[in-house]
């Protein structure tokens, strides 16, 4: 099964090893090209948590690979020390409630400002 | 091509049969949707399994024919 693996899923544990706090996105945080990952980067700007944003755009191996890696259908998509957090809906409604900066604080990541 | 909302809902409710849906077209052009989606069967699963379900439920077409449905799901009081 290894060998019929995905080659991008590789590139996708190196990044997510690399980075503790990664967005896959359609764009770049300083130009997102899709409203839903402008959120994102928003949450995570308002929170002072660096990142490394990830544009699938510039990828069309990425762009699919990152869907068929997480089973999940849309971009954008983040990871918080490896893990699948959510998209778009699922990362507003954690900052809103207060899950998201309890989140990345229990993770060893420090957030600027509480919900 | 768009999905009609009546469709989206039949999809999630013959998948999640006890499902409470309500669909909203958030912009009147038949493409964004936002979707509450209320069931028993969420319990005891993350938001991300939560939203795993739906998505099943509408068999590849997110992320295809329906670009844009932001997503709520709820597990009863």
């Amino acid at each position: 099964m290894q060998a019929q693996e995905n080659p991008v899923f590789d590139r996708i544990r190196q990044e997510l090893a690399d980075n503790d706090v990664v967005l896959f996105m359609k764009g770049t945080p300083v130009f997102p090209q899709c409203g839903f990952s402008a959120v994102v980067v928003q949450v995570l700007t308002h929170m002072g948590v660096p990142f490394k944003g990830i544009n699938v755009l510039e990828d069309p191996g990425l762009r699919q690979g990152i869907k068929d890696f997480s089973s999940w259908p849309t971009v954008p998509q983040l990871y918080v020390k490896g893990e699948f957090v959510g998209g778009c809906d699922i990362v507003r409604e954690m900052y809103q409630t207060g899950e998201l900066p309890e989140l990345l604080s229990s993770r060893g990541i420090e957030v600027r400002s509480a919900a | 091509m768009a999905m009609n909302p009546a469709e989206i809902e039949q999809m999630i409710r013959e998948a999640i049969p006890d499902a409470q849906v309500r669909i909203e077209d958030l912009a009147g052009d038949g493409d964004h949707y936002a979707a509450y989606v209320v069931s028993a069967a969420f319990k005891g699963k993350t938001r991300v399994q939560q939203h795993q379900m739906v998505y099943q439920a509408l068999q590849g077409r997110m992320g295809n024919e329906l670009h844009a449905l932001a997503l709520q799901t709820t597990v009863p009081e």
